[in-house]
């Protein structure tokens, strides 16, 4: 199966029943298959929109109305959803967008990978915020983490942007069906107050008689705006970061391949399509007795501090090879000033020969 | 038709939300009135009605003030979140009220596309003719040679007219009434709240604070005077000359279905 095909199955099985979307290379075919899914099943709707503005904004709009609603795009979809997702940030709105990236800036390079949004899928959207990010590396990790960008969706009442690369999106290879589905239900119940008071706080649908008043604005617990009131904008602000960084344990998730505490010497770091060739050269530095390891990293955001901080701590060399100029070294420098980037922006996949010959050389 | 006094609609609005934020002068409150009156002649289920708006004075229709489920979006998308919510629960009535900035400039697009698609939806533009909220700017529906904040030496650019754009467009259902003419705008939000499929209603609505004190009309009374003697009915425009129309805005029902064509004339 493709990645951008079992971003979709991974949607159907997640219980995803509102679909919008808009046309773009390399992330259309998510939308053709769940067009073609949707119109075999009951109560599932499906709507190409105008734009991604529109299609962001009515999956917003059916998030509300009850749905488990996602919309897919690439970069410059991406671009042009931001607003509407800072507005699902203000007014907690589980939804998941899928960013399958493209070579840019600009229209760039529409069937070549990169991995430059990774800075745009986190702060991409004005104001203060946290969002979560999840970026899958291979066919099975594309459903399987589907399934999870709902789940987190629902839980902290949040969009989760899942980020795929062309390569991811456009690879094919074998992938297990889990036997058993995990499924968080949202919280709705019409009593409390839909904007505070808890942490995650409840979220009944429309329709369903809570008188939901819902604004983009400054606003209180039960919605009322208060566009002036600096103590309601500071605790809205900081209970909408807070409800995601406070359970960091249930939204970061990371792999190790050939890391082990005592026998580490240099250690990768990367995501997406990038770790994969990273993992082949980190199987050729141990064919060569080079102490390597990989430390894969499925969530970008909240960034997986705890992992990237002992998994360093343990090698002499760290090396970041990633499609961009360095966007998450930067975020590992913070941690280990001396890590290195391997990047390419030229829409080429990097390999796993070129990140071994880089290892080489850092060894060297 | 007895219309519902002020008391007796009083019940769809949220208790703790007096005074309202409208300027004196303002058309919006008749317009927020006059939904409700629809609402309550027509005996709709109101907590299964959503309000939907955008950005700007007219957004502020709904939200707070009634008191069902609304949903107060980012500038010009408000048609965009409607759909979402309509296509998911069609048993909700979904109702979008916003501006003409919102509506036909930033959010053009969404408006033509929900009128080709007839997707099951009321919209009713409060049409002011200006940016109210951010100081009186132009809008696409301000008439050509009238001062704005933006244009200072007139209007060089000729308007939408936005009734005939949204029939043009696809939309099942047309009208255009002013806030002066606020029994057969009833009628016409009744008309388009009982039909299925798209239904759109141009509001003129009148503000002194940034479109009359510019344009030698700056008191709330001249303004709605004003909207009288400029609204012609489609009727009375046919027997009129180029020469008499010009300057005037031709009011009534642009696009009827057939289900509910010459029920009630306007």
């Amino acid at each position: 199966m493709q990645g951008d095909e079992a971003c979709a199955e991974g949607a159907i099985a997640a219980g995803c029943d509102y679909y919008a979307g808009y046309p773009i290379t390399p992330a259309s075919e998510i939308m053709q298959h769940i067009c073609r899914r949707f119109a075999q099943q009951e109560g599932r709707v499906f709507i190409q929109m105008e734009d991604e503005i529109a299609s962001i904004a009515s999956v917003i709009g059916a998030s509300w109305a009850g749905a488990r609603a996602m919309t897919a795009t690439s970069g410059p979809g991406l671009s042009l959803m931001l607003e509407n997702i800072g507005y699902a940030i203000m007014t907690e709105v589980p939804c998941v967008v899928v960013d399958v990236q493209r070579a840019g800036p600009s229209t760039g390079q529409a069937t070549r990978p990169a991995q430059g949004d990774f800075m745009q899928a986190r702060w991409g959207a004005h104001g203060d915020y946290e969002i979560i990010v999840i970026s899958p590396w291979s066919v099975q990790e594309a459903y399987e983490e589907t399934i999870r960008a709902f789940n987190l969706a629902d839980r902290f009442r949040v969009p989760v942007v899942l980020l795929l690369d062309e390569a991811v999106g456009h690879m094919r290879e074998n992938m297990t069906v889990p036997a058993e589905t995990p499924f968080y239900r949202r919280w709705k119940e019409a009593s409390g107050a839909p904007f505070g008071g808890t942490e995650v706080p409840p979220m009944p649908a429309f329709g369903e008689g809570a008188r939901l008043l819902v604004t983009g604005s400054t606003h209180d617990a039960r919605g009322y705006r208060r566009t002036t009131d600096s103590q309601v904008q500071r605790q809205l602000v900081e209970r909408l970061a807070g409800k995601i960084l406070n359970h960091r344990d249930e939204i970061e998730r990371t792999h190790t391949h050939f890391c082990d505490e005592d026998d580490l010497d240099v250690l990768l770091i990367s995501f997406g399509f990038s770790a994969r060739s990273a993992l082949g050269a980190v199987r050729q530095a141990r064919a060569a007795d080079i102490r390597a390891g990989l430390l894969c990293l499925t969530t970008l955001w909240p960034f997986p501090e705890e992992a990237v901080k002992r998994w360093t701590g343990w090698a002499q060399t760290v090396l970041v090879p990633e499609m961009n100029r360095g966007q998450m070294l930067r975020e590992i420098q913070r941690i280990t000033p001396g890590a290195v980037g391997y990047n390419r922006t030229d829409g080429e996949v990097i390999t796993a020969a070129e990140i071994w010959t880089a290892v080489q050389e850092m060894v060297a | 038709m007895t219309q519902a006094t002020t008391a007796a609609i009083l019940k769809y609005v949220r208790p703790e939300v007096f005074p309202t934020p409208f300027c004196p002068g303002c058309g919006h409150g008749i317009l927020l009135g006059a939904i409700l009156r629809a609402v309550d002649e027509l005996e709709m289920d109101f907590s299964r009605m959503l309000f939907v708006s955008g950005i700007g004075c007219a957004g502020w229709i709904p939200s707070p003030h009634y008191n069902t489920d609304t949903l107060h979006v980012t500038h010009g998308r408000p048609v965009a979140f409607a759909t979402g919510a309509k296509l998911f629960n069609p048993k909700l009535d979904v109702v979008v009220v916003s501006g003409d900035g919102d509506l036909a400039a930033i959010g053009g697009n969404h408006l033509i596309h929900a009128a080709r698609r007839d997707t099951d939806m009321t919209v009713i533009c409060a049409n002011n003719l200006i940016y109210g909220m951010t100081g009186g700017q132009v809008t696409p529906t301000t008439p050509r040679g009238a001062r704005t904040l933006t244009t200072p030496m007139g209007n060089p650019e000729p308007p939408f007219d936005l009734s005939r754009l949204v029939a043009a467009a696809g939309a099942t259902y047309v009208a255009r009434y002013s806030v002066w003419h606020v029994r057969p705008l009833i009628r016409s939000i009744k008309k388009a709240l009982r039909h299925k499929g798209f239904g759109f209603i141009e509001v003129l609505s009148p503000c002194p604070t940034q479109y009359g004190r510019r344009n030698e009309n700056p008191t709330p009374i001249g303004m709605l005077r004003a909207l009288k003697e400029n609204c012609v009915t489609q009727r009375r425009a046919q027997g009129m000359t180029a020469e008499e129309l010009d300057g005037k805005t031709t009011i009534g029902e642009f696009v009827v279905p057939s289900a509910i064509e010459s029920a009630e004339p306007d």
